[in-house]
């Protein structure tokens, strides 16, 4: 026998299952019982440029998901030239990895930072709300690890990066700790019109901007230790004017043997984050047809774009179906950036040529006078 | 027979030499010893079956470059790059630019150079050792590398007359099959060894400036002759791993942006020797160059 007070909640809860409630769900204070009371699904993260396994639309109500990330401290090899450099790593790679939950979930995030590295750590959620984005709450020593849960209230592409403390902030951020978590809406992407949108493949591209300290002879210095390169890496940063910018890491790591794949009438995702320094991608033969430039999916996407802006400490989103094969070079379109300083991504697309599209209708030769 | 012609040379700068004295060029101060001759290796002459260099286009679409068997006179190259220290002594009487190269406390092949500095470069050389040096042919630079000779590696050919892609493709896929971990750090001369004619390191992480100029052609319906050709000589071949081409006025190879091929690592150069054939002529020109020597002087 149901009261009237247990039909309504029942009604209550059926509503926010389907997902049509997440604004008041976010409003109202949830009890830490109804939140235990959550299903959880752990979550093991990949490599950039891949992303976890996801649901584009959620096909249950909210849950809890678990997340492990470990710090990892270590020296990379940034280019070509073998430039060595002392990174600071969520889960061992630059950008860190990417999770993807839904509006409404409850990211809880153990953070771990091993005795085998030398400096604090902590993690800051764009997505998140209070405490300096998680920050204040998740300072952890080596040796130590900590757990930190936040409510994903706003859809949308975000970025999360250390910052322990004054000069540490933008020192940390710049050797590499910073990644993206992407917040879909409990029914999925959508254009302009509120009409669904789909993608069969996400790549994940983290730009960095490095800042490598020189000898006299303009060679790349090497360090040691990260205390080592302190001082020298400050010097170099605060002349706003990095040394590297890349995608992924290093120069040419999403290129030939680690080109991102697709093929002609695929439609790829692609998220670009920068957590420190303005950015503006470009998709060199192809287009972006519905850009979220700010990364939040509230708003509705832009159409048709050459370029977009991403803003430095953000993170935006690029949905294009390819029309054509080839190589395509996927650039920051300052081009000083993408070929001197390193960032430029590939593109291998399969599929068939449309002449319509684009035909070479008379190959060069020598110019004809008549 | 050469004997004769020798004496005829000598007879003949000696009879120059005297009016120079009487004109009151004996007096100039003792000329700086001439720089030290690099070492060569003598190529004999030969025929070798050559992948043409340029771009080749049939019924306007890429096509592999034609073979050509082709008759090759002797020749004399330098055994090794031009070095570090010897492209230095050139900056440091001003006929040179600075390299690119990073400082080294080794002698390593000069890396960082553009084919506009090798041509300075060899017109000093030949200035301050009385032979003419010059950079060599690509197809030279092919008999030289032996065995080693990379060329086309990758065809042009267009696989798929439909889709242009289809060669994009697999172009960008056999390059990134073929990348090593880059190692442009410039190692010792000998590093990489000899190859079979005794010449060191070709093929290793320095390409090599040539002589011969960026063709485009236009072939027939039987690939092999030319209906019409544009020739572009602001852009050089280079030799090394595989062949190359870049602007005249390039010191490094890198890639990047919509430029999707393999970079060659280094740029560098290494010379022939023209007068090979007649050490005692190069000899006397060499002294009768030296008389001159000025540091405006020009041949």
């Amino acid at each position: 026998m149901f009261t009237r007070r247990q039909a309504l909640l029942g009604a209550a809860a059926a509503t926010v299952l389907a997902g049509a409630l997440p604004k008041l769900a976010s409003a109202a204070p949830v009890t830490e019982a109804e939140i235990a009371a959550l299903p959880r699904e752990k979550v093991v993260l990949v490599k950039p440029p891949f992303v976890h396994a996801h649901e584009q639309v959620a096909t249950s109500g909210p849950k809890v998901v678990e997340f492990t990330m470990p710090i990892e401290e270590k020296k990379v090899v940034i280019d070509d030239e073998g430039t060595e450099f002392q990174a600071m790593t969520f889960n061992g790679s630059m950008p860190g990895p990417m999770m993807v939950v839904h509006e409404g979930d409850y990211v809880e995030l153990t953070l771990i930072n091993p005795y085998t590295n030398t400096m604090p750590h902590n993690i800051d959620f764009h997505a998140a709300t209070g405490a300096l984005g998680g920050g204040a709450l998740t300072l952890i020593n080596p040796g130590e690890q900590v757990k930190l849960r936040f409510k994903a209230t706003r859809t949308g592409t975000f970025v999360y990066h250390c910052a322990p403390e004054g000069a540490m902030i933008p020192w940390h951020v710049v050797s590499g700790m910073s990644g993206t978590i992407m917040v879909l809406p409990r029914d999925g992407l959508k254009n302009e019109k509120g009409e669904a949108l789909r993608y069969d493949k996400i790549f994940y591209i983290g730009e960095n901007d490095f800042y490598v300290p020189r000898d006299e002879e303009g060679n790349y210095k090497t360090y040691e230790s990260h205390g080592e390169s302190y001082a020298d890496t400050v010097q170099v940063m605060r002349g706003l004017i990095p040394t590297h910018v890349v995608f992924n890491g290093a120069k040419g790591s999403l290129t030939g043997d680690n080109a991102m794949k697709s093929k002609v009438g695929e439609t790829v995702l692609i998220v670009h984050s920068q957590a420190n320094r303005d950015t503006r991608p470009h998709l060199i033969g192809g287009h972006g047809d519905y850009v979220w430039e700010e990364g939040k999916f509230a708003n509705p996407p832009a159409k048709d774009l050459e370029t977009w802006f991403i803003r430095g400490g953000s993170a935006g989103a690029a949905l294009y179906t390819f029309l054509q094969p080839g190589i395509y070079a996927y650039v920051n379109h300052n081009l000083i950036e993408a070929v001197e300083l390193g960032a430029t991504a590939h593109f291998m697309v399969e599929g068939e040529w449309r002449d319509d599209l684009m035909k070479q209708v008379a190959a060069p030769g020598p110019i004809t006078t008549n | 027979m050469h004997i004769n012609m020798l004496e005829a040379a000598v007879g003949a700068v000696a009879s120059l030499a005297v009016p120079l004295a009487a004109v009151g060029l004996a007096h100039l101060p003792p000329r700086a010893p001439l720089l030290p001759m690099a070492e060569t290796v003598g190529i004999a002459a030969t025929v070798i079956d050559y992948p043409l260099p340029g771009e080749f286009l049939v019924e306007g679409r890429p096509a592999t470059a034609p073979s050509a068997k082709v008759e090759i006179p002797a020749f004399r190259i330098m055994k090794r790059q031009v070095g570090l220290a010897d492209y230095d002594l050139c900056v440091a009487e001003g006929a040179c630019r600075p390299a690119d190269a990073r400082p080294s406390p080794r002698d390593v092949p000069v890396i960082g150079v553009s084919w506009l500095d090798a041509q300075a470069f060899a017109k000093w050389y030949s200035r301050g050792t009385g032979a003419r040096w010059r950079l060599p042919t690509a197809l030279e630079a092919a008999v030289a590398a032996g065995e080693r000779f990379g060329g086309e590696t990758f065809t042009a050919q267009a696989d798929d007359p439909a889709n242009p892609a289809v060669r994009w493709l697999r172009r960008y896929r056999e390059e990134a099959a073929a990348k090593r971990p880059p190692d442009p750090e410039p190692k010792p001369f000998g590093h990489y060894g000899p190859n079979s004619m005794g010449i060191e390191d070709f093929g290793g992480n320095v390409w090599e400036w040539t002589s011969t100029c960026y063709e485009r052609v236009t072939l027939a319906g039987d690939r092999k002759t030319a209906v019409s050709s544009t020739e572009n000589c602001g852009v050089h071949v280079l030799e090394g791993r595989h062949r190359a081409y870049m602007s005249n006025f390039v010191r490094d190879g890198k890639s990047g942006g919509c430029a999707v091929g393999t970079p060659p690592e280094n740029l560098g150069f290494r010379l022939v020797r023209d007068d090979a054939d007649f050490p005692s002529v190069a000899w006397l020109d060499a002294r009768l160059r030296g008389l001159f020597r000025q540091p405006s002087s020009q041949f």
